[in-house]
């Protein structure tokens, strides 16, 4: 097993639960450790009650764990909530003029600052956060240099005066500490290495960047509210316009008309906003202009519980808009593909002329992860297929007359010129249209030129299927259990793996990144040497267990299924399988025992 | 709207020919909007591939198609969204849009509201014949109170929205509107509406001949006055332009009602574009803003 660490900083929102976090992430990313934060929140402003976790080790961490190592209880709340869950060797730090500690397991150090004594509340609002960052940096065995670093970036522009006063209060946590608490046996590790510290918003957004994305629109929604936030702090370093705009239908339509000009064009929402867009996305396939559009779940139906995860809207990207349409459907693994996928995706919309679409999740978006700067390549390589742009690009020049926007070729794809070129004048549709964009619609319409146009587009199907790998299995070929999961969930399933491993069960893993095109074949070749299979979601209704099913006839021998707006812990997985494999059920709903 | 236009030499009626004829029914008034467009256009001299026709669904939604410039023929009320994208990411293009009184004030009301407030550079003509007619003949918003269609056979109860009001309460910064029986007036309106830097918002009296039986050749004709000819009138008024959008009975304004040029568009406003349109940008980001991207998040 892995070595990690995991601290757990909660309270009200608003109290200040975001600062600390960001303290401690800055300073395991300077140590050369990886780390993953989960904010558990909900939707409100002020109040209610929010858990960050942040866990770090030396080896990636790829999920929040199962175990909180340190608490650090912002109000009473947040003590009486989680408390009762830390094991022997875990410890708490808290205020102890204003929150009482309940009953702690044996083995738990319960460490309480006198706040009061130890700073002056009246001055400094957030002083028992800042004595507990001290406090906690000295038990962890991380010297006060880091800690003083990290607290003058963050209040320099408050001025010295402040910095003083920070420094302070932490250097009185720090040593209250010493003198007070048991430090922790093992102190926080130390490499070389240097990560970047982002979420899954900023990788997409930083990955349109790179794939030279130069429109950008959105309407706010949770979670995916931070790719705009991204584009547009940045839009004018990277050159691209962003906009935000009056609703979803008038973000896809604009994105389309800017990708209908020449650019690469891309937009994020989540599945209400996506729902709004779906109309959008046949106009996208049918006129063949391609587009990029982001869906970041959250657990629905409707407006459902807008700060959760979920993996519930795989039907609504394989149905969305109606008619049949090639399409591409991806989603990210974790939030270093948020970044490469994006490209990707870029490259195989431009070539097929067709809507990509995203299917990211709450979890990935507005989690955390350090991604090696190696990973974020800003070079990807752009591929804008057959485009005939105004940049004189070699397929345009004279045509007399004769272009054809939707010529009739093998692969179903047509030389694209984009408005602006000469020679090259015709009208798109969303009407069904002849080779030269004329409709076919009304007066005209005409079977045999409907067919032909059908079969055009879907003929891009088979193309976008050779352009895309099939998925791979990892671990060994003869596991007692196979997992197959899509999308976010591969970490918290390989953690899963390990753990079984390690218990004396094999486990291998089938994660699922690209959902459209699947590749059956591929999959069916894999899972028939399975001894045990088992799908893991992050829904009710098993969406992915049901569309392996309805393209391949694949039933597997079990579910792991969770939707109560809380992403999977390793050993709800483990315990899963383990009743799974002991043959007392087949579909196991795993019980999310903190209450956020 | 007018962004360094480029002007072509010798452009006829006939180079502005679509590939199809049009397939409205004889005598609707799409076929003036149809003729002046292209004559406002000959008269611009504006090079054709630099144009671009952009509707959303409805009878004068097929506009595009019988225009040889470029074309979209978009979705039902969302051609103002498409032409604002298309517009920022090439803002060298002449963009117009076209559409009816139900694919601009009813499905698309929201981005018909935004885009006047936005300022986007273009010309957006509706035809506007207070009947739904591609779907045969229902209540549309601009239908008069008591008229009756298979959608209100006993007679809308509903107010219409007035659109020149509508569109300087929005904030639109040219206001006009024309009257597809003036053919030479309607032809100024539109080469204005070109040539004004921002949005230009042009409502056009279109009669549909075989669905309104109420608002025809007929009852517009001893109706509409022209704001030209009452020397009185100040089109940099806002409040005038106001006043004289509530007339409405036996004297119908048609002309300008209302410019202003001081308020930058909304490509003119952003700096991203200051190194011209986005289509001819290098699509790469260069190295070292991408390491700065990324050494922000270390």
């Amino acid at each position: 097993m892995k070595q990690t660490f995991a601290i757990g900083i909660g309270g009200a929102a608003g109290q200040g639960v975001a600062t600390p976090g960001d303290i401690f992430a800055k300073i395991f990313s300077r140590r050369g450790l990886h780390l993953n934060a989960y904010n558990a929140y909900q939707s409100i402003i002020r109040g209610g009650h929010t858990l960050l976790t942040i866990r770090s080790g030396t080896e990636k961490v790829t999920n929040m764990g199962d175990r909180i190592d340190l608490l650090i209880p912002l109000n009473q709340d947040t003590m009486d909530r989680h408390l009762r869950l830390l094991t022997a060797g875990a410890a708490c730090i808290y205020n102890s003029d204003t929150i009482k500690p309940g009953t702690a397991a044996s083995g738990v150090q319960l460490c309480p600052l006198p706040v009061s004594e130890l700073a002056d509340i009246t001055r400094n609002k957030v002083a028992q956060n800042t004595l507990a960052v001290g406090a906690a940096l000295h038990m962890i065995g991380i010297g006060f240099q880091a800690l003083e670093e990290v607290l003058r970036e963050q209040f320099k522009k408050k001025g010295d005066a402040v910095v003083g006063e920070n420094v302070g209060v932490a250097r009185a946590g720090y040593d209250y500490a010493a003198a007070h608490f048991t430090d922790f046996p093992n102190p926080m590790p130390k490499t070389e290495n240097r990560y970047a510290i982002m979420s899954g918003n900023i990788a997409m957004a930083m990955g349109g960047a790179a794939a030279g994305v130069k429109f950008y629109c959105a309407y706010p929604m949770s979670p995916s509210t931070g790719v705009l936030h991204w584009m547009a702090a940045h839009a004018r370093k990277a050159g691209i316009m962003v906009r935000q705009v009056e609703d979803e239908i008038g973000v896809i339509n604009m994105t389309i008309g800017a990708a209908h000009a020449g650019v690469r064009a891309m937009c994020a929402t989540s599945g209400g906003g996506f729902a709004l867009m779906s109309e959008g996305l046949g106009m996208s396939a049918m006129i063949e202009t391609p587009v990029v559009v982001i869906n970041c779940q959250r657990a629905g139906p409707s407006t459902g519980v807008p700060t959760k995860t979920e993996q519930g809207d795989l039907w609504q990207m394989l149905g969305a808009a109606f008619g049949d349409y090639p399409r591409v459907i991806a989603a990210p693994l974790e939030i270093g593909d948020c970044f490469k996928l994006i490209p990707e995706i870029f490259n195989l919309a431009d070539r097929f002329q067709c809507p990509g679409l995203v299917l990211c999740d709450l979890l990935l978006s507005e989690g955390r992860l350090s991604v090696h700067p190696k990973d974020l390549d800003f070079s990807p390589g752009i591929d804008r297929g057959e485009l005939i742009s105004t940049n004189g690009s070699p397929a345009a020049g004279t045509t007399n007359g004769g272009y054809k926007r939707y010529k009739i070729t093998d692969s179903g794809i047509s030389p694209r010129a984009v408005p602006g070129v000469p020679g090259h004048i015709h009208t798109v549709a969303t009407d069904e249209h002849m080779e030269d964009g004329v409709l076919i619609s009304d007066e005209f319409t005409n079977p045999i030129k409907r067919r032909a146009m059908m079969e055009k587009r879907m003929r891009k199907v088979a193309g976008i299927e050779a352009a895309v790998p099939p998925p791979t299995l990892s671990g060994p070929r003869d596991a007692d259990v196979t997992l197959i999961g899509w999308g976010s969930t591969k970490g918290v399933i390989e953690e899963a793996c390990e753990i079984l491993n390690d218990e004396g069960i094999s486990a291998n893993q089938l994660q699922i990144r690209w959902l459209v095109p699947l590749h059956g074949d591929a999959i069916l070749e894999i899972l028939k040497d399975s001894r045990h299979t088992i799908i893991v979601e992050n829904n009710y209704s098993g969406q992915f267990a049901r569309y392996l099913r309805s393209e391949t006839s694949f039933v597997p021998n079990g579910h792991i299924r969770k939707y109560d707006g809380e992403p999977f812990m390793p050993h709800h997985i483990v315990e899963a399988v383990k009743e799974q494999l002991a043959g007392h059920t087949k579909l196991s709903v795993p019980m999310h025992e903190i209450m956020v | 709207m007018a962004t360094s236009v480029q002007r072509a030499s010798q452009l006829s009626m006939a180079d502005l020919k679509g590939k199809v004829d049009p397939d409205w029914c004889p005598g609707c008034g799409d076929f003036g909007v149809l003729a002046a467009v292209q004559k406002a256009l000959v008269e611009l001299s504006i090079p054709n591939h630099n144009v671009v026709t952009i509707s959303g669904i409805g009878c004068s939604s097929n506009f595009p198609g019988y225009m040889n410039t470029y074309g979209m023929h978009t979705l039902h009320g969302r051609a103002l969204a498409v032409a604002t994208g298309l517009k920022l990411a090439n803002h060298e293009l002449t963009v117009l849009v076209t559409g009816g009184d139900g694919d601009g004030f009813g499905i698309g009301g929201n981005h018909f509201v935004h885009s006047m407030r936005r300022n986007v550079d273009l010309l957006y003509i509706v035809m506007d014949n207070q009947i739904y007619g591609l779907t045969t003949g229902q209540t549309s918003p601009t239908s008069r109170v008591g008229m009756k269609t298979k959608s209100m056979p006993f007679g809308n109860i509903e107010a219409p929205i007035n659109p020149i009001s509508l569109a300087l309460a929005a904030g639109a910064t040219y206001v006009a509107r024309g009257y597809s029986g003036e053919q030479k007036h309607l032809t100024e309106l539109i080469k204005q509406g070109i040539e004004h830097p921002g949005f230009s918002f042009l409502d056009v009296f279109s009669p549909c001949v075989t669905y309104n039986h109420d608002n025809t050749y007929q009852w517009f004709r001893p109706r509409v006055k022209k704001l030209e000819d009452d020397a009185a009138y100040d089109a940099a008024v806002w409040t005038a332009a106001m006043e004289k959008s509530l007339l409405w009975g036996d004297e119908i304004p048609i002309g300008k009602f209302f410019e202003r040029t001081d308020v930058p568009t909304l490509h003119g406003a952003e700096p991203v574009l200051n190194e011209g349109p986005l289509v001819h940008l290098d699509p790469n980001v260069p190295p070292n803003v991408g390491r700065s991207f990324i050494e922000e998040l270390m």
